[in-house]
């Protein structure tokens, strides 16, 4: 990959897991729609071919030596984005839901508004989107929960098409959560006071692989990131307090 | 009461065994294997010093011996299990660290190289 020039630099990234017969289609799809914006695959040691088959496609791909879950695989790619020098980067799923004709808004709204992530939402405007009465059931739910914590309303808490810029980018490359990240990661900046836009994305029902929130694993989901909210909002906090008393009493 | 006593002075000696062994054969390391023995050897200690054990039962309020001294152990084992739980977390968390850093050299490498033997 050739490290970027610009003060725009941007890079796509696609984690994936067992994504043969989706990912040649997207990094396709993210070349038509976003021409010379280098795409990384990141292959959290998928037992198929997907390694071999983004190569042909024309993605880079950065194979990880373990399944460290999509958390791990997302902030390897941003820890590798930072060290390339890239100012923006979009992460896009590898199983094709993601629409990426959608990626050239992100990308503006990034560069146009200067705030640190732009979640691209299924539900900020009626785009035809369509999700299943469980998901939906959940991501109201957490809309409820992280108003108060986000201090404005979030439409589309765990979408997976963010693009986020070098600051976020340097954040996340130090702390990132591991598991079921979306959430955690918009409560890990706002707490540092960083901002965040969403724009209206397409979402297209998936035709090949399996999610990994299947029904079962629902009922931790919840729980898994409740929990990764109620820590960071405590964390966060004590720190602002510190920082705040140690400013006043320094004068 | 005397049984379960007994029992349990079986069960320590038992662990504490189970534990040299280990330790011999390098399957846990010794830093991990020391709160075991500790936890062992206060069970086996309580389970036949019986005016120790009384006196204790005395302290905290309890019917009888074995109750007391299986609340005890339970205690104890229950704060071995977080202490464990926070040393797995760090070694997760570094494991994953490592992983990435081992990824990321492997992706400059590999860049590398195609690029010296683009050159030549």
């Amino acid at each position: 990959m050739i490290p970027p020039n610009t003060h725009d630099s941007l890079l796509v990234i696609v984690p994936a897991l067992n994504e043969e017969a989706a990912i040649g289609g997207v990094v396709s799809e993210i070349h038509q729609h976003v021409p010379g914006v280098p795409v990384l695959v990141i292959d959290d040691c998928s037992a198929d071919s997907t390694i071999a088959v983004a190569r042909q496609a024309g993605a880079e791909v950065l194979p990880m030596p373990h399944h460290l879950g999509l958390g791990g695989c997302v902030q390897a790619g941003y820890k590798l984005a930072y060290e390339l020098g890239f100012q923006y980067v979009i992460r896009v799923d590898g199983d094709g839901q993601h629409d990426a004709s959608d990626i050239p808004r992100v990308y503006e709204k990034l560069k146009t508004t200067g705030c640190e992530m732009v979640i691209g939402s299924r539900f900020v405007a009626d785009n035809g989107s369509r999700t299943g009465a469980v998901r939906a059931l959940g991501i109201r739910f957490f809309r409820l929960v992280l108003r108060p914590v986000l201090g404005k309303e979030v439409h589309d808490p765990t979408s997976g098409f963010v693009g986020v810029n070098r600051r976020a980018l340097d954040v996340f490359r130090q702390s990132f959560p591991l598991e079921y990240p979306e959430i955690e990661a918009l409560v890990v900046l706002q707490r540092r006071r960083f901002r965040f836009e969403e724009v209206p994305c397409k979402m297209r029902p998936r035709t090949t692989g399996r999610s990994t929130i299947t029904a079962l694993r629902s009922l931790y989901y919840v729980l898994h990131v409740l929990l990764g909210v109620f820590v960071n909002v405590l964390k966060f906090d004590r720190r602002y307090h510190r920082a705040q008393r140690e400013r006043g009493a320094g004068g | 009461m005397d049984r379960l006593l007994n029992v349990t002075t079986g069960l320590s000696v038992i662990l504490l065994v189970m534990v040299l062994v280990s330790v011999r054969r390098a399957h846990i390391r010794v830093e991990y294997s020391v709160s075991w023995l500790l936890a062992a050897a206060a069970m086996l200690i309580l389970s036949r010093a019986h005016l120790l054990l009384n006196a204790v039962r005395n302290l905290i309020g309890l019917p009888d011996s074995p109750l007391t001294l299986f609340l005890l152990a339970g205690g104890v084992f229950l704060i071995m299990f977080f202490r464990f739980s926070v040393i797995v977390s760090h070694l997760r968390d570094n494991n994953i660290a490592l992983a990435q850093r081992v990824a990321i050299l492997e992706y400059h490498l590999q860049n590398l190289r195609n690029h010296e033997s683009q050159e030549v």
